[in-house]
């Protein structure tokens, strides 16, 4: 079943106090379908994270479609209106980095529950879900009620993943969030990435070691410009 | 320019069309247009003269706009807002619109209690009998996270962050359908600034409601907003997803603000 079709898809960005446009990535094509990895590799500079973006739509596209297959039928996320993307982003598309967006006077098991909340589960049912990941992603006990404002980076960024994969998803697209974390956290993470994927969750991800992610990767697309073989391409582009 | 939405079926409950305002030669806005749908958070940014006021002003319905068209979708609430007589806008503002302004001299009366001050939304909207003012005050100044012991209080007698309280217990003292935000965190310090940004957050999450908020303070509406719409010289220039305009800004004058944030 098929979850994404990107066709022809480019990106770039126009600095107008430079009077320069810059070249992200060029007429992108591929597909995804349901329960799927795709890795995305290249050089730093060679687009991975402004892809994720683009498909997110934080950042607009300039030219193709991103066909995405939702629950409510086939929509272009490129030119999509912003309250169905909206939507969509709190019911179907989740996007995971590695920093946390902590919010003052907002607990960690709070933060992390707040998905669940908002797709309309019980206050007490979502909390006791979002303890079991905390506990599952190694943070202390302690620390769930505390406010994650003042965390050291690596129990944020676990806070973090807790929260961005709470809940399951149609499309996950992950921009390096094992970056930085220890062995506990980077298994667990696995584990519930496994998890997703076995549930029918397509993913899109970029990771500075795939190899912590080797066993989930299906196909993987090389954005370095030029040294990308077109064969590459096309063999995504079915 | 974007598709019409396809998924999400609900009509907008806020329309303006071709606002458009001018004060003598000024012309603070030129054919403005903004949609907000039912619990959307929309955020206004813009340097001061922008007009990005004036726009929250006519939605209040103190200002009439020279040209152009306002609706809201309520059931008992049909037409161009802008040509109502000064009895129903009253109403309409007293009872389903709620304001926060950045002077709170402006929202409340500085030498009555504070608790009457939200009360006083709830005499305009017909209620007499003491024990449910009271009450209601009461609970509309818990959810604004107002120290309850200190309800009598005259507003002059409490400190900016407390005002701006008093004032939003008063905008949400009848669960308005539309709570306008002129800048109600400016002159507070950070700390009282993130509890009042917090207690707009809870009240966005808990109740969904659906909020125009005006700031040149772009962390304030990058917090609050779920869109944003630039202004500048009394017109939008850029218009999209709060994550958008502030990652990947289109207009010359948006990247210019993205890039002047500290």
């Amino acid at each position: 079943m098929t979850v994404l079709d990107v066709r022809g898809l480019s990106k770039g960005f126009i600095m107008h106090h430079l009077r320069t446009r810059m070249g992200a990535f060029e007429d992108i094509s591929f597909q995804l379908n349901a329960g799927e990895f795709l890795l995305l590799k290249g050089k730093n500079g060679a687009g991975k994270s402004t892809l994720l973006r683009t498909l997110y739509r934080s950042y607009l596209s300039q030219g193709g479609e991103i066909l995405f297959h939702s629950d409510h039928g086939v929509i272009d996320l490129a030119k999509a209106a912003d309250v169905d993307v909206s939507f969509l982003r709190r019911t179907e598309i989740g996007f995971v980095t590695q920093f946390l967006t902590a919010r003052p006077r907002v607990t960690a098991q709070d933060l992390v529950a707040e998905p669940l909340r908002l797709a309309g589960q019980p206050a007490e049912e979502a909390l006791r879900t979002a303890r079991h990941w905390l506990n599952a992603f190694g943070v202390k006990e302690e620390l769930w009620a505390a406010y994650p404002t003042t965390f050291s980076g690596g129990e944020q960024q676990k806070v973090n993943l807790a929260r961005a994969l709470i809940l399951p998803q149609r499309l996950l697209l992950l921009d390096e969030p094992t970056a930085s974390l220890d062995v506990i956290a980077r298994a667990a993470l696995v584990e519930r990435l496994a998890e997703l994927k076995a549930q029918g969750t397509a993913m899109i991800g970029v990771f500075h070691h795939p190899g912590d992610v080797a066993a989930l990767i299906d196909r993987e697309i090389d954005l370095t410009p030029d040294t990308a073989p077109e064969e590459d391409r096309d063999d995504v582009a079915v | 320019m974007m598709d019409p939405p396809q998924i999400v079926k609900t009509r907008p409950l806020l329309l303006a069309r071709g606002v458009s305002k001018s004060f003598g030669a000024v012309k603070a806005l030129r054919d403005v247009s903004a949609t907000v749908y039912p619990g959307e958070v929309l955020g206004i940014v813009g340097e001061s003269g922008s007009g990005k006021s004036t726009f929250l002003r006519c939605l209040n319905l103190e200002e009439t706009p020279d040209e152009g068209s306002y609706t809201l979708d309520l059931p008992d609430v049909q037409g161009n807002l802008f040509d109502l007589d000064r009895y129903a806008r009253r109403m309409l503002c007293a009872t389903r619109i709620g304001i926060v302004y950045q002077n709170p001299h402006l929202g409340l009366l500085m030498k009555h209690s504070s608790s009457g001050n939200v009360a006083e939304r709830l005499l305009v909207a017909g209620e007499r009998r003491f024990h449910v003012l009271r009450e209601k005050a009461r609970g509309a100044l818990d959810a604004s996270e107002f120290p309850l012991e200190r309800m009598d209080a005259p507003p002059i007698e409490l400190s900016g962050g407390m005002q701006q309280r008093v004032q939003l217990a008063k905008a949400i003292a009848l669960e308005p359908a539309l709570l306008l935000l002129d800048e109600p965190t400016t002159g507070l310090d950070v700390s009282v600034q993130a509890l009042v940004l917090d207690t707009l957050k809870k009240l966005q999450q808990e109740r969904k409601i659906t909020m125009v908020i005006v700031s040149h303070d772009l962390g304030v509406i990058r917090t609050l907003s779920d869109r944003v719409m630039v202004m500048k010289s009394g017109q939008v220039v850029e218009e999209g997803l709060a994550d958008q305009v502030f990652q990947d800004p289109q207009h010359a004058y948006t990247q210019q603000l993205v890039h002047a944030k500290l």
